[in-house]
């Protein structure tokens, strides 16, 4: 028996020096067949033999049939992209076996006898078998697969038992007995050792953004249900009282965002999340946040369009959509997270400047960062704050629109004693009555664009672009949102540099500028077909000379992408 | 009165609009409301895109003024914002039977505790003219020169049927019984509902159809919602069928705003339940 952990088939080829330690495991079977909940249990599992863990699910837009499968990709430091070559096989199905097998040749199989007939390597079980023996539903067949994975990964039962007491909401008994019965049918044959290190807190990226804007005083959620940002509204429905949100579901996407402007109007601070659908029909909502200065978050979770496109899959293809959404001018806050660790930061930074700068703040996700699991640093809780906005005080007659200095003009409630609180849709005077009067038009239009400059400076005290790889090699990557945890791993292993602005609207330009300095060569990737950070950051002065592109709705994995980039460099 | 209740805004309808007569009813329920304790500082007003929704600007109380269709969402979120707000939404026929019908059905169905005054006057008057989903059939309007070719809805059964607990009537050259129907919608507790026809002194004056099919509701069950589908039946909003005005229904049921508390945390208090929920995730 091979007590070591194995070579590691998933790191990156040509890894250079950086010898590390990591397992990939890949799970697939027929939707309905609960893989989404076993790879959630594998994670787990992982997680507290000490791993750092990512989670990847993979499945289409149907509720019975079609093929699902999980990647999880556990390491001694953070990961945030899964790899094609998988060290386990999971299959509970045929399929699984022949649309994953060809990537991982030498992976350690365990197989569904039942239904996966193969002359490859592997140990099967029945679960048929074991499910008639202990008189369980079908739906527990997943639960007899992870018995039998942590018995072949050496795994202690103990690992399996505490895991299962903690994220099996229901038949937990039984669930146990399943697994046990595979667990003890099977032989260990590659160890995956553990680390001494403390299990942490698995969040999808939905979750993580849900954590960050509740930290920043969120009392209300409402939203429209829309894949892939639905996690959102899942997870805080299940936990509002707990986190003491309002979450509300309405009739559509036009009503969600009136709605969170009645409710920010009210003085709640409110965030909405959609997908690019959904957030077409928020456009006009998104304008008159602007014009009528109402703070709101808006998270756009990116899904592969146009259109309805592909539900359950990812894309880079609305940054353009929604730096530019809504007629008119007015300032906007855009931010990409990579990860659920900036995800959760950047939400809570993203309520605070709305409501400091009274304007619409975007969370611009994608599926594989809304629907992937990370693992969070526990001190990034405390990182930060919700921040008081300006507030009337009182001193003289309160005027919803006051001209003040950065644009900012101090907020009161209706309720709130002696304050009439006007806000208008129309051009507005200072109290908030229309007019079309030229000078009054152009003051207010100044005041609203002032806070692009007072916004843009404030930005400058947050990291706003995420530089890492070699960080002064010549030749660098650029990304945004989630491609970065693949685009990482590359840089690292053909030492380059990594660029990822977290913040794109006000463009850092400052920071990007410092984070460029010494790049003859800019290389973009993005999950898009059109190079749409490329083309922001040229409009910035700063050259891109190649941009590798994918838009198929799977994203990029490191062993894909660094063959991309060995023969871009090539050129 | 502890202010007035008309800004320095200049009034820019047309002489003789009927949208007078409903900021001064509304003005007058307000100041009842003032004198009978309620500060106007708890009351908003919540205005849609048309003629009608001027009413924010010229009343001087706290108001949102919205866009075209979306005054009822943003009143609901309002209310569920701060539940101790009296929400008086004032919308017209085009804004909330066309362009906004979902967002009236859900308030309905809902029964969020918010007051909807509609300026029904059957004609789009700010876009100077076209039908609108009230306009009777063969309605000559500018997008429709050879008339309409669709039957108007009947938003007193449209309504009923989706869960209203306040259905009312009233007409603007009927002031006393339109105060009462006003004041009795902020009152009532639920979703309230009052259409208004109102005549427009441009582009549809009815005010002689109306004076003639128009009758006030006597003897009427407004507890009955049999009764009241009758009533809501009897004028389709086409005919020259008898039109009645009043209090067709009323019920009580739970609001929608009285199922959700208003959440209160310290900083300590949030970040110790973030940490509670995290610890789930392990």
């Amino acid at each position: 028996m091979n007590t070591n952990i194995y070579p590691i088939a998933t790191s990156i080829r040509h890894c250079r020096g950086n010898a590390v330690n990591e397992v990939s495991v890949l799970i697939g079977g027929k939707a309905g067949d609960g893989i989404g909940n076993a790879g959630v249990l594998i994670a787990q599992m992982l997680n507290h033999l000490g791993y750092y863990v990512y989670l990847y699910n993979d499945y289409p837009s149907l509720i019975r049939g079609g093929h699902n499968f999980a990647v999880i990709r556990a390491a001694d430091r953070q990961v945030s992209v899964h790899q094609d070559r998988v060290d386990f096989l999971l299959a509970l199905d045929q399929r699984t076996v022949d649309l994953h097998h060809d990537a991982s040749p030498s992976c350690t199989m365990i197989m569904n006898a039942d239904l996966v007939s193969s002359s490859l390597a592997g140990q099967g079980i029945s679960l048929r078998a074991i499910l008639a023996a202990e008189q369980a539903p079908g739906i527990m067949g997943n639960s007899a697969v992870i018995g039998a994975f942590a018995k072949t990964a050496g795994i202690p039962w103990e690992t399996v038992a505490t895991v299962f007491h903690s994220h099996v909401p229901k038949g937990l008994e039984l669930n146990l007995r399943v697994a046990r019965r595979a667990y003890d049918q099977v032989q260990t044959v590659r160890v995956i050792e553990p680390i001494d290190r403390p299990a942490l807190p698995l969040l999808t990226g939905n979750e993580a953004i849900s954590l960050g804007l509740v930290k920043a005083g969120m009392s209300a959620y409402v939203s429209y249900p829309m894949t892939p940002s639905s996690g959102i509204l899942h997870f805080l429905a299940e936990h509002a009282d707990r986190l003491g949100v309002t979450v509300i579901h309405p009739e559509n996407e036009i009503a969600v965002m009136l709605m969170a402007l009645g409710f920010s109007y009210g003085g709640r601070r409110v965030a909405i999340g959609t997908s690019g659908g959904g957030f077409c029909l928020m456009t006009e909502g998104v304008s008159l946040a602007g014009q009528a200065e109402l703070p709101i978050v808006i998270v756009v979770s990116q899904r592969t369009g146009p259109s309805t496109g592909l539900p359950t899959y990812t894309g880079q293809a609305d940054l353009r959509f929604v730096l530019h959404a809504g007629q008119g001018e007015f300032p906007r806050f855009v931010v990409a997270p990579a990860d659920a660790n900036q995800a959760y930061y950047w939400s809570a930074v993203a309520m605070n400047l709305a409501w400091k700068y009274q304007i619409p703040a975007f969370i611009l996700s994608d599926k594989t960062l809304s629907e992937g699991q990370y693992s969070l640093e526990p001190e990034n809780i405390s990182a930060v704050m919700a921040e008081e906005p300006l507030l009337w005080d009182r001193t003289l007659p309160y005027s919803r629109y006051r001209d003040q200095p950065e644009g900012i003009s101090p907020l009161a409630f209706p309720g709130e004693k002696d304050a009439i609180v006007k806000v208008n849709s129309y051009a507005h005077d200072e109290v908030g009555i229309t007019t079309e009067d030229a000078g009054m038009v152009n003051l207010m239009a100044k005041k609203r664009m002032s806070k692009w400059g007072a916004l843009s400076f404030a930005v400058m005290d947050y990291p706003g672009v995420y530089v890492g790889g070699k960080t002064d090699a010549p030749t660098a990557l650029l990304c945004w949102g989630s491609v970065r945890g693949a685009c990482e791993e590359v840089a690292v292993a053909l030492g380059l540099r990594l660029v990822q602005p977290v913040v794109l609207r006000p463009f850092p330009a400052a920071q990007m500028t410092g984070a460029c300095f010494g790049v003859s060569r800019m290389i973009a990737v993005e999950e898009n077909a059109d190079g749409q950070l490329a083309a922001l950051t040229r409009g910035h002065g700063i050259e891109v000379h190649g941009a590798i592109l994918k838009y198929d709705g799977r994203p990029f994995t490191p062993g894909e992408l660094l063959v991309k980039v060995e023969e871009m460099m090539a050129r | 009165m502890t202010r007035t209740l008309v800004t320095d805004a200049g009034n820019t309808w047309c002489p003789g609009c009927g949208n007078f007569t409903l900021q001064h009813t509304l003005k007058t329920v307000l100041a009842d409301m003032e004198a009978a304790g309620k500060s106007l500082d708890d009351i908003v007003l919540v205005a849609g895109i048309g003629c009608h929704a001027k009413i924010a600007d010229y009343t001087n109380i706290n108001s949102f003024y919205a866009l075209h269709g979306r005054a009822i969402p943003v009143a609901t979120g309002i209310k569920l914002a701060n539940p101790r707000l009296t929400v008086i939404c004032c919308v017209g026929d085009g804004d909330t039977y066309a362009e906004g019908l979902d967002h009236l059905i859900f308030a309905a169905k809902r029964n969020i505790d918010i007051t909807l005054i509609v300026h029904d006057n059957r004609v789009y008057g700010l876009t100077t003219g076209q039908y609108t989903p009230t306009s009777p059939l063969g309605f000559h309007g500018k997008s429709t020169p050879q008339g309409t070719n669709e039957y108007p809805i009947n938003p007193m059964e449209l309504m009923l049927a989706s869960g209203a607990t306040y259905v009312a009537r009233g007409y603007t050259k009927k002031m006393a019984l339109l105060q009462q129907l006003i004041a009795g919608g902020i009152a009532h507790k639920g979703f309230a509902f009052i259409d208004v026809l109102q005549i427009c002194a441009t582009f549809f004056n009815q005010t002689a159809q109306y004076n003639q099919q128009e009758y006030e509701l006597a003897e009427h069950d407004p507890t009955s919602f049999n009764a009241a589908c009758a009533k809501a039946r009897e004028w389709d909003y086409n005919s020259d069928a008898p039109i009645a005005l009043g209090l067709l229904y009323k019920r009580e049921r739970q609001t929608f705003d009285e199922r959700f508390s208003v959440p209160v945390m310290t900083q300590e208090v949030r970040e110790q339940s973030i940490r509670e929920v995290l610890e789930q995730h392990r």
